[in-house]
């Protein structure tokens, strides 16, 4: 993943109300747009407006219902945050690849 | 690595090259030649030159600690996030060590402060506990 990826998993998860919701639906499973409103403590817009930002992170999925939508977490997009050191290796390692091809070429 | 709140993150990686510490150390301090491996740069060979190192996803901060040429290089590498509890602040350091066939290179990464451990390590926000959680349900999952 890219580090523009994971630092749009980090900006999503660094507003408290986006990852009380996420949170809950980690814990709680699907939940729909109404009953996560119930216990949010905001307007429904405003849930609706975290749970797209979510879903652009990948942090979430959504299904249609009749008039009703449900939300559920997609706990894999977190992976990379819980190993970022092997994000850090990983991007060295690729930074040496460079680096052995460039000696290669040095005179 | 990650693991309780007192420790800071490390990432090493090493390498062993067919190639003299001189030659490394070369693409490792002349700035056209860093660029050809790692970013963009202003780099200078001198202690307390600061520096950035750049790519399209953003700039790093950087200030050189410490020089002995053909053996060790070190400089801070920092990004500034717009949240304070995303900032990263480390130290990367680079030990040549010549060996029979070449250089053995050696990169440790390390050292992030306060903020940053609590944005990985969740002492501020319950993060530890909610990475923790989260793992425990990506293994299962």
């Amino acid at each position: 993943m890219s580090a523009t990826a994971h630092d749009l998993l980090f900006r999503t998860l660094a507003d408290p109300t986006r990852r009380a919701l996420f949170e809950r639906l980690c814990r709680e499973g699907e939940q729909t747009v109404g009953a996560l409103t119930a216990q949010a403590g905001i307007s429904q817009p405003a849930v609706s407006k975290h749970l797209g930002v979510l879903k652009h992170a990948g942090l979430v999925r959504d299904r249609h219902e009749g008039r009703q939508t449900h939300y559920r977490a997609q706990l894999r997009a977190l992976a990379p945050l819980i190993d970022w050191t092997s994000q850090m290796a990983g991007f060295w390692q690729t930074r040496f690849d460079d680096l052995e091809d460039l000696l290669k070429r040095m005179d | 690595m990650a693991n309780t709140a007192t420790e800071t993150l490390t990432v090493t990686v090493e390498r062993d090259l067919p190639y003299p510490p001189d030659k490394v150390w070369r693409a490792l301090t002349q700035p056209q030649l860093i660029e050809q491996w790692l970013m963009k740069n202003d780099f200078k060979a001198e202690v307390g030159h600061r520096f950035t190192l750049s790519q399209d996803w953003g700039k790093l901060d950087c200030e050189v600690l410490a020089i002995e040429p053909n053996a060790k290089l070190s400089y801070t590498w920092n990004h500034r996030h717009d949240d304070p509890n995303f900032n990263l602040q480390s130290v990367v350091v680079y030990t040549l060590t010549p060996t029979s066939t070449g250089t053995h290179l050696r990169m440790d990464q390390s050292g992030f402060r306060p903020e940053q451990k609590q944005a990985f390590n969740g002492a501020k926000w319950g993060w530890q506990q909610f990475l923790g959680n989260l793992e425990q349900l990506v293994a299962k999952s």
